[in-house]
């Protein structure tokens, strides 16, 4: 397809590369695999297609929160930089497994039980495994498909209280449903900055949403917020219901305004761009144009006569 | 240009630009295809001699310069840029003041151009063009813009009918960013086609001002009820709200 692109500016390889790689990285949820395809039909150059894609998937996987079956069928583990110990290597903290996994063909090839030195220790294992659990009932009550892990991201070595640490709250919950031109996804990441000096908990939250439809055109919704919270810090089972009360909330309330913002789109939004019907109330007469022209032709002599 | 059109329907529509530019670099050999089926967002123009704005497009281009419909002259000035012929300009005239009303009435506001030109084959074609941004005159809105591109074939006058050919697209995006519901944007593009054989005695403009119109009608309710609906849908199964939980879950 690209042969004989001529006209003297052929493209380097770097540049092909580069294309692949934007193309790649602006996949829809759920997409990706449909426009590496494309991308490699346009290319024509399987080499520079594999280092486009060795570069793009592990991004979008992260960046999408893909969840990916474990091997045993244990459960799922989200492709996360929480999780991430290195490029092919992905933790579960809920079963205390390492995962390897292919982030072109999306799948988990091995597993293995974490090293002592990959998992936290035991006082911030009773935080997290608390909020897992919370978090598992509410994920479970609230998402028909969600995914949702804990993990730590400061202060995992510390052995009691007298010092700071952190926990990420994870929530991803995708839909595919490419036959009926629709995909979408919900991702939220929930920081918590458990802060030992003033006993509060610190919650900084992201949500993204995104939908695609496709029959026909391309329609996409893409939304995201930021929440700002805190609680105070108690015992790990306490601090789990407070937090994940907040999550709820939060989660709900931001529910409640993409509902609010999709009905003043017909109500308000649409109609400020374009009516469905005229200011007259009636289809336009374009069989009476002649009338239009003549009173504006009337309207100019007047203006010029005054 | 499958594989090309595919990415196309899968690219945020924000980034059209981007892509389409990323393709032609791709594909020098299929420029031409895809610039024409593949649809920007409008750019306007301001016509210094009658201080009208005007929309540039691929049937007002000549060289690097653009044909107002209000002066027909080119912007840069070019000597000899194609113009239609006199009996084709007069009814360009028309349909764009004619059109500007219709747009006025429908918009309440916005740019409208209409470009007709000689087909090969006796016919003639005509692109009406409309854009339309708002800024949320009822409080809701922070940024939206509406682009329309129509495009009708006329084929040539036989025993009083004329085949009338119709491509339109709609672009469309809507923004609201406030910190209390943060950034919700929805925008895409949908394109459809209509084609219908229309006696001519009442005139081409009121024939294809009547298709322009039914198809606006049809393509607005489309985006609104089916498009936006599909997404929304899709939001309710990834997170159904509390009164569908309820339903399912009456002790919560």
């Amino acid at each position: 397809m690209s042969e004989g692109a001529g006209a003297g500016e052929e493209l380097s390889d770097r540049q092909k590369r580069e294309i692949a790689v934007w193309f790649l990285s602006n996949a829809p949820a759920g997409e990706i695999n449909y426009v590496a395809k494309d991308v490699r039909a346009l290319l024509g150059d399987d080499a520079v297609y594999e280092a486009a894609a060795a570069e793009a998937f592990p991004e979008y996987n992260k960046a999408h929160l893909v969840s990916l079956e474990l091997p045993d069928r244990s459960g799922d583990i989200i492709i996360t930089p929480y999780g991430e110990l290195d490029k092919n290597n992905y933790l579960d903290p809920r079963t205390a497994q390492v995962a390897t996994v292919d982030h072109i063909k999306q799948h988990c090839t091995k597993l293995r039980p974490a090293a002592d030195e990959e998992l936290p220790s035991a006082y911030i294992e009773e935080y997290r495994n608390a909020l897992d659990i919370e978090l598992s009932k509410y994920v479970g009550e609230a998402y028909p498909k969600g995914i949702c892990a804990v993990y730590c991201s400061s202060g995992k070595d510390i052995e009691g209280p007298g010092a700071d640490f952190g926990l990420v709250v994870i929530i991803s919950a995708a839909r595919r449903s490419p036959q009926n031109f629709c995909n979408g996804s919900w991702r939220s990441i929930w920081t918590l900055e458990f802060n030992d000096g003033s006993q509060f908990v610190e919650i900084k939250g992201k949500i993204q949403v995104g939908a695609h439809y496709f029959e026909e055109g391309n329609v996409q919704l893409d939304t995201n917020i930021d929440c700002k919270d805190s609680t105070i810090l108690q015992s790990p089972e306490d601090s789990a219901v407070s937090i994940i009360n907040i999550i709820r909330h939060h989660e709900s309330e931001y529910l409640s305004s993409l509902e609010e913002s999709y009905l003043n789109l017909s109500d308000a939004t649409f109609k400020d761009l374009r009516r469905k019907l005229p200011v007259t109330r009636t289809l336009f007469p374009w069989h009476n144009t002649l009338a239009l022209s003549l009173t504006r032709d009337l309207a100019k002599e007047l203006a010029i006569g005054k | 240009m499958e594989a090309a059109m595919d990415l196309m329907r899968r690219m945020p529509p924000g980034r059209a630009e981007t892509a389409l530019n990323a393709l032609l670099s791709l594909l020098p050999d299929h420029s031409l295809d895809l610039l024409s089926q593949v649809d920007l967002p409008l750019q306007v123009c301001m016509d210094k001699e009658s201080l009208k704005e005007y929309i540039l497009c691929e049937y007002n281009r000549d060289a690097d310069s653009y044909r107002s419909p209000w002066s027909n002259k080119y912007d840069p000035p070019l000597e000899d840029g194609t113009v239609p012929s006199e009996e084709m300009r007069n009814l360009e005239v028309e349909a764009n003041e004619v059109f500007s009303v219709y747009r006025d009435q429908y918009y309440e506001g916005g740019i409208s151009s209409v470009y007709i030109w000689e087909d090969e084959d006796e016919g003639f074609i005509a692109c009406f063009l409309i854009k339309k941004d708002g800024q949320g005159k009822r409080g809701h809105m922070q940024i939206g813009s509406w682009d329309a591109i129509h495009v009708i074939q006329v084929g040539p006058e036989e025993e009083g009918a004329a085949h009338y050919c119709l491509n339109s697209t709609v672009m469309l995006s809507l923004t609201t960013d406030n910190k209390q519901s943060g950034t919700f944007n929805l925008s895409g593009s949908i394109r459809r086609q209509m084609s219908m054989t229309l006696a001519v005695a009442d005139g081409h403009l009121v024939n294809m001002g009547r298709m322009i119109e039914e198809m606006e009608g049809k393509l607005r309710n489309s985006l609104d009820q089916v498009y936006f609906g599909k997404t929304r849908e899709m939001v309710c199964t990834l997170r159904p709200p509390p009164e569908v939980l309820n339903m399912r879950l009456p002790d919560s």
